[in-house]
């Protein structure tokens, strides 16, 4: 044969025979799309519905009761909570437990019987302003659907005017300015990314470069090289960080926190998040055999931190086998404590859950890593 | 102090069924120095690795520098130097980087002055600064040999460290293994030339896993029991590998113009050399150099494995 057929088919086999003896690549080429069809095909939802929702009823009549009835048929929200105070009320939204708090005054049936004008109150999260608008969303058929059934019992109706207006709160991010959404959660993508890659790599690469024989031959302990690796990368990602802020703050005018209690918090949240990411990367890179393999693993940790943890979607709006993995991975829990500490003021006390399960991810991961992390080369 | 520095007996380790280091005892005096030889993938590399606590026996017992090998692995660490086949220092810092970073995780004082002098001896002092990467590879195996001897070890395992390095550095290197070994420090050496097994103290023979001699050189040529005759004449190299197929010969090969032939009685040998002794062909006995020996070895070797 002649030509330059018989080198390219030499290149071509070569190719084929490398890749074949790659398991992980080749299982990562196959893994990642079925994984990406599954997020996007099944988890994703552009128009989130059953947000979850609460409802503060100062009237005890039957007519808040069908308020509340109409707001769960929209499906666009659940009313999962019944607080009694505003205090109650005030606390579910600003941790996040629900999107959208509804607030019934005491002299609503009576301004409705007698046809004033009669208001209830709608304060979304705006936080994340597509949730905000899917709850929005339903409040807005509120006024003719509510009390449809009703009026029966009224005799002829008064006029086609709504029986009632409803007063909408977007709150965290009146503007519903997309900036002050993403960028906060921006932090904790861009952490991740590098720091679970670069930590990945570091150790794979004396691995693959053969040092880890001299490494492993000095007195030097796992815990010891662990530690020692890893430091490094903390002021990595506390100086990214500290550039996400500023520009966070400078040039996209997020808000900050506002109290000692804030920053405290939020730099609990932060320390244990790039502690948990880096034990990860170290994790992963006990598993993996060369540098590409590491890249890829740690590609592979990034989809569903972009798109189940509630960054790139509405995390309520998840179906619940999402939220569950969601649960698992710290950037869900870092993104609501940064985005709690920043927008909406939270202090330790209110993260409790977020940064107890940052904590248990770190120890559950370093545990691992370092549980096979080596002293010797078998 | 332990006459011993290395007493280790029943070494076994397989890599998934491949049995690679089968039942080595081995034992090394104090300030000796000991060559360790053997063909391609015998477990040179491995029995080193298993000694000094790289790689986990299957099963095995016994001490080194006195201390349990298999419960004290982080203790003896801190006294050996390990120097490995393949270049394992960082080849992304300097010279005086990588010796600095040995220096610190060996918790050694003085370290400045340590690493300067070492720097000078190799004469290296000039290039302190250039990447250890960007070093030849005689004298990246002399920077690592350096590395390996930094933290003043009681023994030092090298695995090949003068491959690829020219005769006068290889010299210079054996002066001052012994120099060291003068002083008390133990060496195992892995190598494949003849010439450094002839300037150990003593050698051992590893081939499939097993050791199968051990001793001075002096002693493995007298045990093996081998006699050769070196044979000279025009033309003489070309009729080695004719030689090699006749009965009674173990082994004959030339070397340069003359051609070693070896054989294991003198009267099989001497009825194969008959239709060579003839003119213009001188033949001689001479002692059986290492390499006869070794090669008789290998094939003694492989025949019992093949026939049981
Ligand atoms: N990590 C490993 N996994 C599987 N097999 C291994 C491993 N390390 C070594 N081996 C095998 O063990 C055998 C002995 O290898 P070893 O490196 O000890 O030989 P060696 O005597 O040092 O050879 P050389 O003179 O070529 O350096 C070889 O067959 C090799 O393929
Ligand atoms: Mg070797």
């Amino acid at each position: 044969m002649t030509g330059p057929l018989p080198r390219i088919l030499a290149v071509l086999l070569k190719e084929f025979t490398q890749l074949r003896r790659d398991r992980i690549t080749y299982a990562m080429i196959l893994l990642m799309p079925v994984m990406q069809l599954l997020i996007f095909g099944y988890a994703i939802n552009m128009d989130p519905r059953h947000l979850p929702a609460a409802v503060l009823s100062h009237d005890t009549s039957t007519l808040a009761d069908s308020v509340v009835a109409a707001l769960e048929r929209t499906g666009y929200v659940d009313v999962r909570y019944l607080p009694r105070s505003d205090e109650e009320l005030d606390q579910l939204i600003r941790r996040g437990q629900v999107m959208l708090g509804i607030t019934i005054p005491p002299d609503f049936t009576r301004r409705v019987l007698k046809g004033e004008r009669a208001q209830i109150l709608a304060e979304a999260d705006a936080s994340d302003p597509q949730a905000a608008a899917g709850a929005l969303a339903a409040v807005s058929v509120l006024p003719t659907e509510a009390l449809r059934n009703e009026r029966l019992g009224l005799g002829p109706p008064r006029s086609t005017a709504p029986a009632f207006e409803v007063v909408v709160h977007r709150r965290y991010n009146p503007e519903s300015r997309s900036p002050i959404h993403i960028v906060p959660g921006l932090l904790g993508i861009i952490l991740s990314m590098t720091l679970v890659m670069m930590t990945a790599m570091a150790v794979t690469r004396e691995r693959e470069r053969g040092t880890m024989e001299t490494l492993l031959s000095t007195p030097a302990t796992p815990a010891e090289i662990m530690v020692g690796k890893l430091t490094p990368y903390v002021v990595v990602g506390l100086v990214q960080t500290v550039v996400v802020l500023g520009m966070a703050r400078w040039l996209f005018s997020v808000p900050m926190a506002r109290t000692p209690a804030g920053w405290l918090a939020l730099a609990c949240g932060i320390v244990l998040f790039i502690v948990g990411n880096l034990s990860l990367g170290y994790l992963i890179s006990t598993v993996a055999r060369s540098q590409l393999q590491a890249m890829q693993m740690s590609m592979f940790y990034m989809l569903p931190s972009i798109f189940l943890s509630g960054f790139a979607f509405p995390f309520l709006g998840l179906p619940p086998w999402a939220r569950v993995l969601g649960e698992i991975i710290p950037v869900t829990h870092f993104l609501r404590i940064v985005r709690g500490a920043l927008l909406k003021e939270q202090v330790l006390a209110d993260m409790g859950d977020d940064l107890l399960a940052l904590g248990l991810f770190v120890l559950a991961v370093a545990g691992a890593a370092l549980a096979r992390s080596r002293t010797t080369l078998d | 102090m332990n006459e011993r520095a290395i007493d280790v007996r029943g070494l076994n380790k397989s890599f998934g069924d491949r049995h690679v280091v089968r039942d080595v005892s081995i034992a090394v005096d104090t300030g000796r120095i000991t060559g360790f030889l053997g063909p391609n993938g015998s477990g040179k590399t491995t029995t080193l690795r298993l000694l000094c606590g790289l790689l986990t026996p299957d099963s095995g017992e016994g001490t080194v520098l006195g201390l349990d090998f298999r419960a004290r692995g982080d203790a003896i660490k801190r006294q050996t130097g390990y120097m490995t086949q393949k270049f394992s220092l960082y080849e992304d810092m300097t010279l005086e980087e990588n010796l600095a970073f040995v220096a610190r995780v060996h918790g050694l004082e003085q370290r400045r002055e340590r690493v300067e002098d070492t720097l000078h001896r190799l004469g290296l002092f000039d290039r302190r600064r250039q990447l250890a990467g960007a070093l030849s590879g005689g004298w990246k195996q002399r920077l690592a040999l350096a590395a390996a001897t930094l933290h003043s070890p009681r023994l030092l395992l090298l695995d090949e460290p003068t491959a690829g390095v020219d005769p006068k550095a290889r010299r210079e290197f054996w002066d001052e293994i012994h120099t060291l070994a003068a002083d008390g420090l133990t060496v195992l050496v892995s190598t494949h030339y003849m010439d450094e097994a002839e300037r150990c103290h003593d050698i051992g023979y590893i081939l499939y896993g097993r050791l199968i001699a051990r001793g001075t050189a002096d002693a493995l040529i007298r045990d093996s029991g081998l006699v050769t005759f070196l044979g000279e004449g025009p033309g003489i190299d070309r009729a080695a590998h004719l030689l090699a197929q006749a009965d009674g010969v173990l082994s004959a090969s030339a070397f340069g113009a003359a051609v070693h032939v070896s054989g294991l009685t003198r009267e099989a040998l001497e009825a194969a050399l008959v239709p060579w002794r003839k003119e213009p062909y001188r033949w001689s006995e001479v002692t059986p150099s290492l390499e006869d020996v070794f090669i008789q070895l290998m094939g003694r070797e492989r025949d019992e494995r093949y026939t049981s």
